[in-house]
């Protein structure tokens, strides 16, 4: 395999005026991230591993989260996406006839930062300010769901997109913001414009070094700061599509005290999957066995399997968000189950109905084909189709959502064509229980040693994966 | 002679019969129980049986244009007391059709809502929102702006949709002119909107389980409405709406034209007004008689961020609440106001939908709460004080309150102090 350079090298060959701490003697640096992780001791969090299977895929249960330390999420898993700690449509009435909700709530500084001040004013925190009442809070820089312009980042800053437009934050004011949000969990300050194809090594080498100074001053920033205490910090994990720098970047973030780790800029529509995998796989060997992964900005069932397999144990959930906003229902299948009389209890696919959407697309009259068209096809119904105009099945037969309990498909067609808010409603109840649920499966799966099983469900006749898949940057 | 008498017998006794079949059948579909009058004013509380649950009146009917409540489940609908709400025929006959709908088993089972429906004829669409529409005895005619098609909504054809929406209440198709239109334009309206009720009556496949109620019409002419009240009081309908107001006319041309037909209606039969909503409309009119109410205007000012207060209303967008941490009315029971902040609503408009599901959830709960404080000051006996309480909170002041409204109440015996 590719032969890792050191990361001293490789940073003394970068920038490393911005980054000087890490031309230090890797034993100074060992100790300085020892002595870093004295004062945060103490926390209860802690990751519970029943099986790590082929040296990768983890099921377990994150213990001890939460600032009483009372909850619990278990891996593989997703976080619950929201837009200010809304899950985009629901209110906790519609919210709540979702079971087995995650306990861990994900909010964004790009819909946050715009109301920082208002926060000071509160002072209780956003949990409080939003009305939130028992779950987990984690507070990521990006919303996944949104477009992110690049261009804006520096050495000392970064900027998120909110409502009124780009607001810069530099680790003073990003610190600032994470004491009024008070969340349990928050990312680290990062630069992770390196996504992009043919970014220069030069560019991905700067992101890497920025995102490990920015950690280490937010780290020394929490360590003095009270309202902090039992906060967790993730450090992100850079690098681009170059495996040297992704090893480096996790190898450094992991001497740091960090609670778990995000892995940044292998989202969805940045690289393949095969790519995605190596970088991955490359990144968990570095990570300690104890602290969780979360990996930003993945959410196709597809890459979701595929990136278990490459030791990722969480991932944003905002995929079930903008299948809504396509007008569409999750339908994929994922029983497992050998036992046929179960089949009623777990959703069942409609793979008929996936051949005919096939057809159906094609003659789309407005039919905007996007990226992901071949991969979604095989995911979701779109019930903006004529076709489902008088049929009254439920979403997915089977499934015991609120939705589908309650409505037929021929409704949700009505009300998505005549624009009617409670369209995004109930599409946004079902394919929440309905992702759910798929992570539930992947769990089973991985107790059951049925992993395969559970692919050849998911990925239906698709079989493989791209092949004409990129190398990874050495 | 004796076939005469014999005849008179005869008829005698199928009229008893046909009477008795009658107070069967509207029976089955439609009792109204009187619990109490107001000793002072003419407003009463009832229960009105419907075949899908009892409905408390005086009640606010929210308006679901197209077989949804704009945003709230139907569980939420029913979990904040709704008993009665709104489709309207022309959008749904149009999307998605009442063939869709009957295999639905109606609008009931299309969007699965286990209550009372309502639905309008379809007139009112046609005419105020299709520009092409043309009114003849035979019905109205228009152009579907969807295909373009010409459609000829006739009274039969009002029917039929209303009969496979499979609504509690239906209304008849009557001839809408502009409530500030005078001359004999409002005289032919008037006529023609006794002969097209009779024309219903007939058309109703479902007498038994659907009831069909009579819009009174006549505009603002007093005359006019008597004999309009005179002709459609000889029917056999199980329920009156009072139609042609809440159209930009003069508040105190409106409240005389409601209170003169509430004076007309018979006492046993439920009272429709159509078209009002506003908190102080509500309350005069209950006053006036009238026990249900429907408007859109509620449902609607909530997606703008209006939320409605006993001191008027909210505009949660407003800067000013956006470090307001109280909710939209400290005394509101309903899960937005129990839950979240001014401030928080006043962010969160920025970032998703579930806003405006939070304001049209505590608008719908302040509109059928502000109704059943209604009825139980009926009950109780003190209506009376009711008014006055309500209108103190609503207004700064005396000087502000409307005159219209004072005038109104003074009709029924209230001063207001
Ligand atoms: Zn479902
Ligand atoms: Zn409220």
């Amino acid at each position: 395999m590719t032969p890792f350079c050191s990361f001293l090298s490789a940073a003394a060959a970068g920038d490393d005026d911005i980054f000087p701490r890490l031309v230090v003697p890797v034993s100074v640096i060992v100790v300085l991230a020892t002595h870093l992780a004295t004062p945060m001791a103490g926390n209860g969090m802690k990751l519970e591993l029943s099986r790590v299977i082929n040296g990768r895929s983890r099921l377990g249960v994150l213990k001890g989260i939460g600032r009483t330390g009372q909850h619990s999420l278990e891996v593989p898993g997703c976080l619950l996406y929201t837009h200010l700690g809304t899950v985009p449509h629901l209110t906790q009435d519609t919210l709540h006839t979702v079971s087995n909700l995650p306990s861990v709530t994900q909010v964004t500084l790009s819909n946050i930062a715009e109301h920082h001040e208002v926060l000071e004013h509160f002072k209780d925190g956003f949990r409080k300010f939003a009305g939130l009442h028992d779950t987990v809070l984690y507070c990521s820089l990006h919303d996944p769901a949104a477009p992110c312009p690049t261009g804006y980042t520096t050495n000392k800053t970064v900027s998120v997109w909110g409502s009124p437009g780009r607001i810069e934050l530099t680790v003073a004011k990003f610190m600032a913001l994470q004491k009024t949000v008070q969340p349990d969990w928050y990312q680290s300050m990062a630069d992770g414009e390196t996504w992009q194809n043919n970014t220069s090594r030069k560019r991905v080498q700067k992101s890497v070094n920025r995102t490990l100074a920015h950690l280490d001053e937010c780290l020394l920033v929490h360590q003095n700061s009270q309202e902090l205490e039992g906060v967790e910090v993730f450090g992100v994990v850079e690098g681009g599509d170059i495996l040297e720098e992704r090893v480096r970047s996790a190898r450094e973030t992991a001497k740091r005290p960090v609670a778990g780790f995000c892995l940044d800029g292998l989202q969805t529509g940045s690289m393949d999957q095969d790519l995605r995998n190596q970088l991955t796989a490359a990144v968990t060997k570095e990570l300690p066995e104890d602290k969780p992964r979360l990996l930003q900005g993945v959410g196709h069932p597809d890459e979701v399997l595929a990136c278990v397999e490459a030791g990722v144990d969480l991932f944003e959930g905002f995929f079930p968000f903008q299948v809504t906003e396509r007008g569409c229902a999750l339908c994929f299948n994922f029983d497992i189950s050998p036992d046929p009389e179960r089949a009623g209890r777990a959703p069942r696919a409609v793979l008929e109905l996936n051949k005919e959407d096939d057809a159906a697309r094609d003659t789309e009259p407005n039919g905007e084909l996007d990226l992901d068209q071949t991969q979604t096809m095989y995911f979701e119904i779109n019930l903006k189709d004529k076709r489902h105009q008088d049929d009254f099945r439920p979403l997915v037969e089977g499934c015991g959502c609120y939705c589908c309990m309650n409505h037929q498909r021929a409704y949700l067609h009505h009300l998505l064509v005549t624009n009617e808010l409670l369209a995004g409603v109930l599409l946004m109840i079902h394919n929440t229980a309905h992702y759910l649920s798929f992570f539930g499966a992947v769990r089973e799966a991985l107790a059951k040693d049925r992993l395969d099983l559970l692919k050849r469900r998911v990925l239906g006749k698709r079989g493989g994966m791209d092949t004409s898949a990129k190398e990874p940057r050495d | 002679m004796a076939a005469h008498v014999e005849r008179g017998t005869d008829s005698t006794t199928s009229i008893k019969n046909m009477s008795l079949k009658k107070s069967l059948s509207a029976a089955a579909s439609l009792t109204l129980q009187i619990v109490a009058e107001c000793p002072v004013t003419k407003a009463r509380a009832c229960n009105l049986m419907l075949p899908h649950c009892a409905v408390n009146t005086p009640v606010f009917m929210p308006v679901g244009t197209q077989g949804t409540m704009k945003g709230i489940t139907v569980d939420q609908l029913e979990g904040l007391g709704c008993q009665i709400c709104l489709g309207n025929t022309y959008h749904l006959g149009m999307r998605p059709g009442s063939d869709v709908i009957e295999k639905a088993n109606g609008l009931h089972g299309f969007m699965n809502w286990k209550r009372n429906i309502l639905t309008d004829s379809g007139g009112f669409q046609m005419v105020s929102l299709v520009e092409l529409s043309e009114v003849t005895e035979e019905g109205v005619k228009f152009k579907s702006p969807y295909d373009g098609k010409e459609i000829l909504l006739s009274p039969e054809k009002s029917i039929s949709i209303q009969n496979s929406l499979g609504s509690d209440i239906m209304m008849q198709l009557d001839d809408v002119v502009s409530s500030t239109m005078t001359g004999p334009r409002v005289e032919e309206a008037m006529h023609r909107s006794i002969r097209w009720l009779d024309r219903c009556i007939a058309a109703n496949k479902n007498p038994h389980k659907q009831n069909l109620f009579a819009i009174i019409q006549g505009g603002l002419n007093a005359d006019l409405r008597k004999a309009c009240l005179h002709e459609m009081t000889q029917r056999d309908v199980p329920g009156f709406a009072i139609g042609g107001l809440s159209g930009g006319e003069e508040k105190d041309d409106f409240w005389q034209m409601v209170t003169l037909s509430t004076d007309h209606l018979p006492r046993e039969k439920p009272r429709y007004l159509m078209g009002v909503g506003y908190a102080v409309d509500l309350v005069v009119c209950v006053a006036l008689g009238c026990d249900m109410f429907d408007c859109v205007f509620p449902t609607r000012t909530a997606r703008f961020g209006s939320a409605l207060v006993p001191w008027g209303s909210l505009q949660v967008k407003q800067k000013q609440y956006a470090k307001d941490f109280r909710p939209i009315d400290p005394d509101c029971q309903c899960p937005t106001c129990k839950r979240h902040s001014r401030a928080y609503l006043h962010a969160l408009f920025k970032s998703d939908t579930a806003a405006m599901h939070h304001i049209t959830i505590h608008n719908i709960a302040y509109q059928l709460n502000l109704m059943n404080s209604v009825r139980q000051s009926i009950v109780e006996g003190r209506f009376p004080e009711f008014i006055q309480t309500f209108m103190k909170r609503m207004f700064p002041s005396r000087d502000q309150y409307p005159s219209w409204a004072v005038d109104a109440l003074a009709s029924v015996n209230i001063t207001l102090e």
